[in-house]
């Protein structure tokens, strides 16, 4: 994707809203030219002597109010024009901003929408990738800094813009040569600002640079607090400190002294522009060039040109920010999601849970091999379990067989059909995996335990939670169901969010389920709870079983056993006891302490 | 860092003058800064109020009068004008940056001072993240506040009042007109500044709320995949961005019709001084160029209420993110000296040379609450001879770091007492203890600078030799001169560039060079390859050797080098004895102990 393609896309549909905002914010700023007309023509003509040059319906309402005597009789008449065009422009802007916003701010939330389910849609591996930073600052500073130059900053350039060009002709109007001079510093400040503003860009990353060394130390010293008392380098820690928060306040302190010389410098110049307009205005006038109330035109215009000209510099400067902060999101949204993955997209038939794995070969990207050559079969309804060392390709099998990961060579068939071609949302739902390490949403458990079914009713989170040995466990917190946890809510043990994992996957009602160690952190005793009940409640369905512990893995029908991403052995507890092998090594040392106890 | 709560704190609506007695107490501290910025101020509005009545004068004295003779003068004073205000901007700018840098410098390095003196407790009922962002953004915002609002308030206050004694100069019934704008205006300004300042905060509160949203999505993505919660997530995501952006426009609404307004009713006033004004021209009561002036004036009034009524609105911001600042400054530190202690033995603080202890420690009958009023030990006793390894080993949250914490008086007992070398800790000064400790978390805490900066962290004496034979006792000394630079290698932070085992050897070495006679020795879970391991392992019985030692154990490697293992559950010790012993008693210590045989890499 181009990012052209994706500003394009983003503009869909909102582009008449976001041109209108632009058109009516541009109005507005023609209507605030008016005001200074009506003052210099209530000076030169109704209060002084000049004649009125009006031409058409103004003239019309000219003769209406009364002419020059009508109106110096109801001056206020005059000063209702004043505030009336003030209101026309302030409705008029009101509705460019409004449209702006929700132009720019339907583009925001469009982005930051597409943002989220992309990274929901990615592959497993980008996300093992990624760094969480990086992808949030994307997700948030980026799009900011897009949108509001979108919504911003750009229209304030039309703005700009299309007040220079009014002013312009207006003015070259009334006098040609007091518009030049009154001109003659614009490009001036327009360039010095935009030069100032990239160049001092570099001292900002300086100083955020010494900002950034100081926040470390600051967060290595909170962080490494018991470090610090144990070794009594509160000193040294302060010294440290001290000389980080002084050097960071030095480079601060020269972005002041170019600011102060900058702003200093260039209201110096914006004042000496209208200083200029004024005295050669004032010389125009007294040749008889130029009547007052002109003069009070060119001066007021000049005066509210002159500094937003300077700031449009500072704008134009900041443009490079906006280009690099949607090339990064851009790059994010390139990403390729995860193939076969709608149920549209692959076999999407009833399922038994009849699988077979052959020759069945796993290496990561950099070529390490992670499983070799494996192969079995498991028939519906059976239980398979797997034991085997960490790193020995256990949880890489797991991941596989729920499309977590790609295989490119050998073959896995569920009820026949190559997993390859199956679509991921299909299986995901008939295959329960409770991974190794579960993460719980930051919501109550009661909602954590049905987040994978549509509308629990109590009885079915009863139901799951009494399964997973949890049920009596939830009652007991303060707020029971209505327990809020993950990140931003009440920290549970290891144990209790495996037991939280496993029940809102039985929540699934899948024919196929695997577990990941999901029994680690518990006790034995509850181990041995939650598989009698997961053998009684779901005695149809296959289930793949990792573990550590024999007394886990003993009932199964099949036990594989994986050593450095082979299978080495396979058969039943009895049959692995009696030869000798890790099995029997483990088997033995569990067991020696369990007769002796 | 998080700033996510920060917001919903600014909770104190009244003026705490005590409050900012003490924030004036520091701004006093650069009161030339203080003055020169002052100065600035009041130049500049002078400067303001003035060039309106240039105009007045040309239109007056030269066109009025049909002669421009005498203009070179009077552009000579423009020019001079113009380079007063062009100072005074630099003034202003220089001095208001200089002040907040300042106090935001002297705040910082007073709070980190703080936050070295403070007691443990302290960082358990405030999150390490909201103390930083307290001597960051805080700080910022606090400071900010106090040089630029400050700032424009003061400029406002001094343009109106010099505004109002030229018109009042000029013409009093006038000025009484234009000025009867600005109370009206000075009303609207802070009502709308609330309102604003309300919904933006309203804004910025959901805004935190997608970011939380996105942290979660991409936390659980994998979760997420396998319950095929896609879609359900992507609406959930949808209402919350879909509230944001109603808040943004809302907040975009809001000063699309405030800004206007405020304009507008300036122009009001533009209005009233060209009808009455025009009036009184027509009658010669003004000069046609006091007409200008007047016009001029009246529409710059707007601009410095708008900044007082922004001041008013971010003033509660300020007060705020303050007093959560004064909060740490004022914070009391609940484990030093007692007095009797500083009687007996004089001041001793972190650069003192204290005597070395034996090691003996004893827990006599302590109980432990923490401030939540979670009882995490009741009763405990322990005896610990001078030299013994204890292995604590349970679950999260029964109680392994409380004890260690309590050893190292990080923590004092609720209850009972803890000897050290026979004596009550209590009685004894702080850094006596902390003097003669070391400390290792196996998540290895370096600090950016160099390799041998880290190495003497702790012991900034010892010299070259010393720390390169303690690096060579725990084999780091090979890997370390692979390095081109050597010793001087830099370490980014979070000790990037090096492996977690070197981290760990490095963090070994600065121990055994610190050479304390108390060690402890948190040991993280997370796994290395099987070499680096060994050589971890034996670094670490070479530190333990000869100390008094407690390792809050995960690996069986280290938990065999124990000679007394605690077995704790809930804050009891359900058993307790060599590994020998408890292998033989065959309970909890052996179930952990069979388990734990598979998760780990063959290291035996």
């Amino acid at each position: 994707m181009k990012e052209t393609t994706l500003i394009g896309s983003l503009f869909k549909g909102k582009i008449r809203t976001y041109v209108l905002g632009i058109l009516c914010t541009a109005l507005a700023s023609i209507i605030s030219l008016i005001n200074p007309l009506i003052i210099s023509f209530v000076i030169d003509h109704v209060l002084g002597v000049e004649p009125a040059n009006l031409s058409g319906p103004l003239l019309w309402l000219y003769q209406a109010a009364g002419a020059k005597e009508g109106l110096a009789a109801n001056l206020w008449l005059c000063s209702l024009a004043l505030i009336g065009f003030t209101a026309l422009r302030g409705i008029v802007n009101y509705f460019g901003q409004v449209n702006a916003s929700v132009a720019s701010e339907s583009m925001a939330k469009d982005l930051r929408q597409k943002m989220y389910e992309k990274l929901q849609s990615t592959t497993y591996r980008y996300h093992v990738n990624l760094q969480n930073g990086d992808i949030m600052q994307r997700c948030t500073s980026d799009i900011e800094t897009f949108i509001n130059f979108l919504g911003g900053q750009l229209p304030q350039i039309f703005h700009c813009l299309i007040q220079i060009a009014i002013s312009l002709v207006v003015l070259s109007q009334i006098h040609v040569n007091l518009m030049l001079l009154s001109f003659l510093s614009i490009p001036l400040l327009f360039i010095t600002a935009y030069i100032f503003f990239r160049f001092v860009t570099r001292t900002f990353t300086a100083s955020e640079l010494a900002e950034g060394h100081m926040s470390t130390i600051l967060e290595e010293n909170i962080g490494g607090m018991r470090i610090v008392r144990a070794f009594a380098t509160q000193k040294q820690e302060i010294a440290r400190f001290k000389e980080a928060s002084e050097d960071f306040f030095k480079k601060d302190f020269f972005i002041t002294i170019l600011m102060s010389w900058f702003w200093g410098l260039s209201d110096f110049l914006c004042q000496l522009q209208i200083g200029l307009t004024l005295v050669m205005g004032t010389v125009f006038a007294v040749r008889g060039e130029l009547s007052v109330g002109s003069l009070i035109v060119f001066v007021t215009y000049t005066s509210n040109l002159i500094w937003p000209i300077r700031d449009m510099g500072r704008v134009l400067a900041d443009m490079g920010r906006a280009k690099v902060a949607i090339g990064r999101i851009r790059e994010v949204l390139s990403q390729r999601d995860e193939p076969v993955y709608q149920l549209s997209e692959g076999q999407t038939g009833p399922i038994r849970g009849n699988i077979k794995v052959e020759n069945l070969n796993y290496a990561y990207d950099t070529g390490v091999p992670v499983l070799k050559d494996v192969s079995f079969e498991i028939k519906a309804g059976q239980t398979v379990a797997i034991l085997g060392r960490t790193g020995s390709g256990k949880s890489t099998l797991l991941h596989i067989l729920v499309g977590l990961l790609p295989y490119q060579e050998g073959h896995i068939t569920v009820d026949g059909m190559e997993l390859n071609t199956v679509s991921k949302k299909w299986l995901r739902k008939h295959f329960g995996v409770v991974l190794q390490e579960p993460f719980l949403y930051s919501k109550t458990i009661r909602e954590n335990v049905g987040v994978a079914k549509d509308n629990p009713t109590h009885e079915d989170i009863r139901r799951v939670t009494e399964i997973a040995s949890i049920y009596d466990g939830i009652q007991e917190f303060k707020e029971g169901f209505d327990t809020i946890v993950g990140e931003r809510g009440v920290t549970l043990s290891g144990g209790q969010k495996q037991r939280i994992a496993i029940a809102r996957t039985l929540m699934m009602d899948c024919r196929v389920y695997l577990f990941d160690d999901s029994l680690s952190a518990v006790d034995v005793q509850t181990d041995a709870h939650i598989r009698d009940s997961l053998r009684d409640s779901y005695h149809d369905a296959t289930k793949i079983i990792v573990a550590h512990r024999i007394n886990t893995l003993k009932d199964a029908d099949q036990i594989l056993v994986m050593d450095d991403g082979r299978i080495v052995d396979r058969g039943t507890h009895e049959e692995l006891i009696a030869r000798p092998g890790l099995y029997q090594d483990v088997y033995q040392m569990q067991s020696e302490w369990e007769t002796t106890a | 860092m998080s700033e996510i709560n920060t917001q919903a704190q600014d909770t104190s609506q009244k003026v705490n003058f005590s409050f900012w007695g003490k924030v004036m107490k520091y701004v006093f501290r650069f009161w030339k800064i203080l003055l020169g910025m002052l100065l600035s101020i009041i130049i500049q509005a002078g400067t303001d109020a003035v060039f309106p009545l240039f105009t007045q004068y040309a239109i007056d004295h030269y066109i009025e009068q049909g002669d421009a003779s005498a203009i070179g003068m009077f552009a000579v004073g423009y020019f001079v004008c113009a380079v007063i205000k062009g100072a005074t901007i630099f003034g202003f700018i220089y001095f208001s940056d200089k002040l907040a840098l300042s106090v935001s410098n002297a705040i910082r390095i007073d709070g980190f001072q703080k936050l070295q003196e403070l007691s443990f407790s302290y960082f358990d009922t405030n999150a390490s993240g909201s103390l930083f962002a307290r001597l960051t953004s805080d700080v910022r915002r606090l400071t900010s506040i106090i040089s630029w609002g400050f700032m424009d308030f003061m400029w406002g206050v001094a343009l109106i009042i010099m505004i109002t004694v030229f018109m009042f100069n000029q013409n009093a019934a006038l000025a009484w007109m234009i000025f009867a704008i600005v109370p009206v205006l000075l009303a609207l300004s802070l009502v709308f500044r609330k309102v604003m300042l309300k919904t933006s905060r309203q804004a910025r509160e959901y805004n935190s709320q997608v970011t939380a949203a996105y942290n979660e999505g991409l936390m659980g993505a994998v979760t997420s995949k396998t319950l095929v919660r896609e879609d359900k997530n992507a609406a959930e995501f949808d209402a919350k961005t879909a509230i944001l952006k109603s808040s943004y426009i809302k907040v975009a609404k809001l000063s699309a019709i405030y800004f206007p307004l405020v304009f507008s009713l300036g122009v009001v006033g533009s209005g009233l001084a060209l009808w009455q004004g025009g009036i009184m021209v027509l009658g010669q009561v003004i000069t046609l160029g006091a007409l200008s002036t007047f016009i001029s004036y009246s529409t710059q009034l707007s601009a410095p209420i708008n900044d007082m009524a922004r001041l008013f609105a971010n003033f509660q911001t300020a007060q705020a993110a303050g007093e959560r600042i004064f909060a740490l400054l004022e914070a009391p530190v609940e484990i030093k000296d007692s007095d009797e202690v500083i009687a007996r033995y004089g001041e001793v603080d972190a650069d003192s040379t204290v005597p070395r202890l034996k090691g003996d420690v004893r827990f006599d009958h302590v109980d432990f609450t923490y401030k939540t009023g979670e009882t995490v030990l009741h009763d405990f006793n322990l005896d610990v001879k001078a030299g013994q390894c204890i292995a604590i080993v349970g679950e999260t949250g029964a109680g392994k770091t409380t004890i260690v914490n309590l050893a190292c008086r990080f923590y004092e007992p609720t209850g009972g007492k803890i000897y050290i070398d026979g004596e009550d800790y209590t009685q004894i000064p702080l850094m006596y203890l902390h003097k003669n400790l070391g400390y290792m978390l196996q998540t290895p805490h370096l600090f950016s600078g160099s390799i041998m900066e880290n190495l003497r962290y702790g012991s900034p004496d010892a010299t070259d030799e010393e720390v390169i034979a303690a690096a060579k006792m725990v084999n780091a000394h090979d890997f370390i001169t692979e390095f081109s630079d050597g010793y001087n290698h830099q370490i980014a932070k979070g000790g990037g560039g090096l492996s977690t085992g070197q981290k760990q050897l490095v963090c070994i070495a600065r121990a055994i060079i610190a050479n304390p006679a108390l060690f402890v020795l948190d040991e993280a879970t997370s796994s290395v390859d099987t070499q680096t391991e060994m050589i971890v392992q034996n670094a670490i019985a070479t530190v333990l050797k000869g100390r008094t030692s407690f390792v809050i154990a995960h690996r069986l490697s280290t938990i065999r080098l124990a000679d007394v293992i605690l077995v704790l559950e809930k804050g009891r010790i359900l058993e307790q004895g060599s590994h020998a012993e408890l292998m033989a008693q065959k309970g909890h210590y052996y179930n952990l102990y069979t388990t734990q045989f598979l998760k780990e890499a063959k290291v035996e």
